[in-house]
């Protein structure tokens, strides 16, 4: 069940570091290396929600498939409920799986096509084990209603749900085994708009009634600003900026905190907002040869000489905000960030 | 960019009661029900709705694309004068990729894996405009410059593959403006994309719209996209049109009670926010399937303030505002 102990965090993330093998070198040359995630450390505390936000290709979504352990980690270590994930193997890591689960982004391709609903969301409790059959069918009938399906939907199989109710079908399927953290990898991206706020309430509500926490990765600032508590910022696998809801929305201090904010069309925004608009040009550089200094220099509109030398560290300008920049400064316990006159513009 | 507030000018498309239905062994799914809209020269007209609520099949409507056993069952789509619904398959391949063409949302499956950029940004060119292989690849380069695609001399010569998600947006942006059409269709243009790169390829469809005139008809559930891209509104739902106007006029005073619900259920990006947020409002329940659909509103069961007479017949077009129209009973008395 879950822990209410507030005191220590639920998943504790420290230098997190995955590679990949990129392509086979020529003759004498070593083979490529893709730098996905690079010491990367954020905690999500009991009942709350962390999102981590970035591009594609800012190693988002293999932050959060290595806190599953379901891709290899290079290095650096993963504490879930005090324990080392890391290093666990077969049965052990078993265990722990059923505390983590996860949501993921498709709801189409990640349902089986040919497993009725109500099996969709038996299975995991058949596979660990959990309870009596009649437990079972009640724990999933709860769970239907829990996700705002009808119990007689049971019978029916995924083609015959709507999208956003595929999607509910998913959190069910992940809340079956009472887990302690539910990973969401961009479970609203593929959703419709009145379709998302449907199920971004769902996961707020269940959130609220049983205190679940959150891993939220998503792309989408507005989207997050709704549903986290806490935020880590990534670009090209490292985090750039970290901090609490409040604290980030009312003042976010990295240059590219503030472009993906201002890159978010609003309702009330228009025109004036788009020519406001602080522009990123081009793509992410390649994760295999990441640039020597600060890796967002390339593409940031306040870049300095120092930006291309010297990588900055993520550091604390403020209690419990970290940002990665070298002209975020503190002068007399007043912050000054390099984008800050364009903020009031912009967002 | 003008804006069209008075209908002296001549409009360049304009859809009149264009209905499109499916036969099948169920019966005859009416898909579209007696569309009416109005493209201008030089705009940026908007469809939002759902998916499900015939915005994609509007569009493949004016491309006269829709895939077997569809057919357009009543109504017209003329362009500058001539009837397209009456156009043989010879004449319509004309129009296609020159007079009007067309940008999808997926830009690596719209994109043909096995020819090179240069190839399928040529085609047209060669095809419409007769040019020879060589004038064609110059032409080509130049577009994709225009297009803002950096070393275009090189990039020319590769394939969808080596591009990134935003790259191949533009190659296909390249490719519909490449006989410069009067009417660019966008189909959901950024759906697959990240923020920033939307941001992009808004910035250049509002560059390549103020260079060269063209009207841009955009298909999107983004009520944010509709605010920042847009002149004019044509709001649909269930296969029909609910309510148009002016983008100030839909954003600021909706009518319709789905235009409502579409704008309040958009997560906005609040500069001082608070440790409490309300649930965002949503609309319940789902778009009905085409089965489903009568001739009642096809909005009836998800909206909340349904009265008896919705249930029976779809209401007509009532003017609320100097050039806003809804198609719901609420306003019956107010006109």
């Amino acid at each position: 069940m879950i822990n209410t102990d507030h005191s220590t965090p639920l998943l504790s993330v420290r230098n997190l570091t995955v590679h990949f093998k990129g392509k086979r070198g020529g003759w004498g040359k070593p083979a490529a290396v893709v730098h996905a995630v690079d010491g990367v450390s954020f905690d999500v505390a009991r009942g709350r929600t962390m999102a981590i936000v970035g591009e594609s290709g800012s190693g988002k979504t293999t932050t959060a498939l290595s806190v599953m352990r379901l891709v290899a980690i290079t290095s650096g270590s993963v504490y879930f409920n005090g324990v080392d994930l890391t290093h666990l193997e077969g049965e052990a890591l078993r265990r722990q799986r059923r505390n983590l689960q996860l949501v993921f982004q498709d709801p189409y391709s990640s349902l089986n096509p040919r497993q009725r609903a109500g099996d969709i969301v038996l299975t995991p409790l058949i596979l660990l084990g959990i309870g009596t059959p009649k437990e079972q069918k009640e724990k999933v009938n709860e769970l239907f209603r829990l996700v705002g399906l009808r119990e007689d939907q049971q019978m029916l199989f995924p083609h015959q749900f709507s999208g956003g109710q595929r999607q509910r079908l998913n959190v069910a399927r992940a809340l079956a085994t009472d887990p302690d953290l539910i990973v969401c990898d961009e479970p609203v991206s593929a959703l419709d708009i009145a379709i998302r706020a449907q199920v971004l309430n769902l996961l707020r509500r269940i959130q609220r009634e049983r205190g679940q926490s959150f891993l939220f990765i998503s792309h989408d600032m507005a989207v997050v600003e709704y549903i986290c508590d806490d935020i880590s910022v990534m670009y090209l696998g490292q985090i750039v900026e970290q901090a609490t809801r409040e604290a980030f929305f009312s003042r976010p201090l990295h240059p590219y905190s503030v472009a993906l904010m201002s890159a978010v069309p609003t309702v009330s925004g228009g025109r004036e907002k788009a020519a406001n608009r602080i522009k990123l040009i081009g793509d992410p550089p390649s994760p295999i040869n990441p640039p020597k200094g600060c890796r967002f220099a390339g593409r940031c509109p306040a870049m300095q000489p120092k930006c291309g030398q010297e990588a900055p560290p993520l550091r604390e300008v403020i209690a419990g905000h970290k940002v990665a920049c070298h002209f975020v400064t503190v002068e007399n316990d007043q912050v000054k960030a390099p984008l800050d006159e364009r903020i009031i513009h912009s967002i | 960019m003008t804006l069209h507030t008075n209908s002296s000018q001549e409009p360049l498309l304009n859809v009149k009661h264009l209905s499109v239905a499916f036969k099948g062994r169920q019966g005859t799914a009416p898909v579209l029900n007696d569309i009416s809209f109005a493209v201008y020269a030089g705009e940026t007209l908007c469809l939002v709705g759902e998916s499900g609520c015939g915005k994609s099949m509007t569009a493949l409507a004016i491309m006269r694309l829709i895939p077997e056993p569809g057919e357009i069952s009543q109504g017209s789509i003329e362009l500058n004068g001539q009837n397209l619904a009456h156009f043989s398959i010879n004449e319509i391949r004309k129009i296609r990729g020159n007079k009007i063409s067309m940008i999808f949302q997926e830009p690596m499956t719209a994109l043909n894996p096995v020819y090179s950029v240069g190839d399928q940004i040529s085609e047209p060119l060669r095809l419409h405009q007769g040019l020879s292989k060589s004038e064609a690849r110059a032409r080509a380069i130049e577009i994709l410059k225009s297009v803002e695609i950096p070393a275009a001399e090189h990039r020319i010569d590769e394939y969808p593959h080596q591009l990134s998600g935003g790259m191949r947006q533009r190659v296909m942006i390249a490719m519909a403006m490449a006989c410069n059409p009067d009417v660019l269709i966008a189909d959901e243009p950024t759906t697959a994309l990240d923020v920033t790169v939307q941001a992009q390829i808004f910035d250049l469809l509002r560059d390549q719209q103020n260079r060269l005139g063209t009207a841009i008809i955009l298909i999107t559930h983004d009520m944010g996209a509709v605010s920042e891209m847009s002149d004019r509104v044509v709001v649909m739902y269930g296969g029909r049109v609910v309510e148009e106007g002016l983008t100030t006029e839909i954003l600021d005073k909706p009518a319709h009670p789905y235009t409502k619900g579409l704008i309040a259920c958009l997560p906005e990006l609040d500069p001082n926010p608070t440790i409490d947020r309300p649930d965002l409002p949503e609309i319940p329940g789902v778009v009905p399937s085409v089965w489903e659909r009568g001739d009642s509103c096809p909005f009836a069961d998800r909206c909340n303030s349904v009265m008896p007479k919705c249930r029976e017949t779809f209401p007509p077009s009532f003017q609320t505002g100097p050039t806003q129209k809804v198609a719901c009973w609420l306003y019956e008395e107010q006109v």
